[in-house]
């Protein structure tokens, strides 16, 4: 194969073939990501993802402030599940400094965190389909969720980047409002999700245009690092939230959705397994929520002591890690970021070898990236 | 058996666009979910975060800052410029200049959450628009209440 070359228009690269340039303002790419592809024809011969266009020096940026300051700001990277990053940064700085979490908090986090996942996957079933060339999915994703928008947007005051939770808890309590908002929600998209498989799921053009299309072998989603659904769609019935339960995920009953085939199919239908799975954990919360405080006696000042800490969650994307090293001062030594984007796109170049142009970009959407966090 | 298979796959699908299409139909009969700005707004909700406003004393409609600067070194994006001294014959500092550079703000409240006397809340406008950008870069909050000096 020839060296990759900095194109920015059609390149012809020898006589049959040519360099086509994807992106980084491409609506399939869902972000500023941008994909060289060398073509023939329509069939791609090599794919090299591009990245950094979004690069905002996270991690550096995490050094030079103290633990508090970094709180809004890692929620940036994954604008879509801005709350699961929130959570991660607050239990790793919890788990290094060793505050309590009260139990209300706790359960709080958890029906926060699952709308949020909710919402997620709602927009990228609505993204996804507007890949493939379906328009009304988007619109009827985008109406449900607007409604959950509504609820965290009465908690948190946010709409996409939201920035809830506290060191030792939450900075204000939930009333009745928003537990009976988001009951009510529960049990109307209960029958609204039939909708949304009648609609897709069963539909003959979409299954032509997901089944056997990106085939990810389990051998390689474990060997590239995949994780959240993508690796889920291949056969392991990997979750953070079970296998490394924080937050009291370990009181919620709830099943890990996994798919054998490893397909674009697969990838869908674990995302839609995992929609209804949240609604159980919400309702089991709801059904459990404690009385009591919100928020643990903490220092203003957050101080840790020496030392460093790993903490795992489970984005709507797949298992994001934060590793904080701490020399004892208000600002961490070191913050390292592995993000699940990041892993899932790397097997992209493998997997749209040989591929048809439109499929490369279904397979694409079905990852679920979000640039801004592969970027970070 | 090729074909039989090949006819119930074609009337299956078929099928499957038709329950898509009772579904799309369906939504026509659907009120709409929009709100038509700017005929009709929808309600704000009760922890919108618009900028930042100084609140004033409820006594003497001072405000209420006593320029600790806590807000302005827990400030992520140091957006906040503020100082103070003691107006003649109190025992207490009180700002003298609250600076807001809108520009740089994200909006995350950290000042709102830190400041010891609660001097600081969300203000409730959404919707800012100005000729120049001096309005959001310097914003001054003490401008409307009540100068102690």
């Amino acid at each position: 194969m020839k060296e990759q070359a900095p194109t920015y228009t059609l390149e012809q690269i020898d006589e049959e073939n040519f360099a086509l340039n994807l992106g980084p303002q491409h609506p399939g790419t869902h972000g500023v990501l941008r994909v060289i592809l060398h073509m023939d024809g329509e069939y791609i011969l090599y794919a090299d993802p591009i990245l950094g266009y979004g690069h905002r020096m996270q991690e550096k940026v995490a050094e030079n402030m103290t633990y508090l300051q970094v709180l809004p700001y890692v929620c940036r990277m994954d604008y879509l599940g801005a709350l699961s990053y929130n959570l991660a940064w607050v239990c790793a700085v919890e788990k290094l400094c060793e505050f309590e979490v009260p139990d209300r908090a706790s359960v709080v986090r958890v029906i926060a965190t699952e709308l949020n996942r909710i919402s997620s996957h709602l927009l990228w079933w609505g993204a996804y389909l507007l890949d493939l060339g379906a328009f009304t999915p988007f619109l009827q994703a985008f109406t449900d969720r607007e409604l959950i928008l509504d609820l965290l947007e009465y908690i948190t005051g946010s709409r996409l980047t939201y920035c809830y939770f506290r060191f030792g808890g939450l900075p204000s309590d939930v009333d009745d409002v928003f537990l009976t908002g988001v009951r009510d929600f529960i049990e109307g998209f209960r029958g609204r999700l039939k909708n949304y498989h009648d609609l897709v799921t069963g539909n003959v053009i979409f299954y032509h245009r997901s089944a056997d299309v990106g085939v990810i072998l389990p051998f390689d989603a474990a060997g590239y690092g995949l994780s959240g659904p993508v690796l889920r769609g291949s056969g392991f019935a990997y979750d953070v939230r079970r296998h490394e339960p924080y937050s009291g995920y370990d009181r919620f009953d709830f099943e890990i959705p996994v798919e054998e085939t490893g397909d674009c199919m697969a990838r869908y239908n674990v995302r839609m397994a995992e929609i209804e799975q949240s609604m159980n954990i919400i309702e089991q919360a709801l059904n459990t929520i404690p009385d009591g405080p919100i928020r643990s006696k903490v220092p203003k000042i957050i101080k840790p002591p020496e030392g460093e800490v790993t903490m795992a969650v489970e984005t709507p994307r797949g298992e994001l890690v934060i590793y904080i090293v701490s020399d004892g001062t208000k600002k961490p030594y070191r913050v390292k970021y592995r993000v699940p984007s990041f892993s899932n796109l790397s097997i992209f170049a493998k997997l749209a070898r040989g591929q048809l142009l439109a499929d490369a970009l279904a397979v694409l959407g079905s990852f679920d990236l979000v640039i801004p966090e592969v970027d970070r | 058996m090729m074909d039989c298979c090949h006819i119930r796959e074609v009337v299956q699908g078929f099928f499957s666009l038709l329950v898509g299409m009772r579904v799309t139909m369906g939504n026509m009969f659907v009120k709409p979910h929009t709100v038509q700005w700017p005929r009709e707004t929808a309600p704000l909700p009760p922890g919108f975060r618009g900028h930042i406003m100084m609140l004033p004393d409820e006594i003497t409609r001072y405000p209420k800052c006593i320029a600790c600067t806590a807000c302005a070194r827990n400030c992520p994006s140091q957006c906040i410029t503020v100082t103070g001294r003691k107006p003649a014959g109190a025992k207490k500092k009180l700002a003298d200049c609250f600076v807001l550079d809108f520009t740089k703000c994200s909006l995350c409240g950290i000042c709102v959450e830190s400041c010891p006397v609660g001097a600081l809340d969300f203000s409730r406008d959404y919707a800012l628009a100005a000729y120049s950008k001096d309005d959001f870069n310097r914003m001054n909050l003490l401008e409307d209440l009540v100068s102690p000096f």
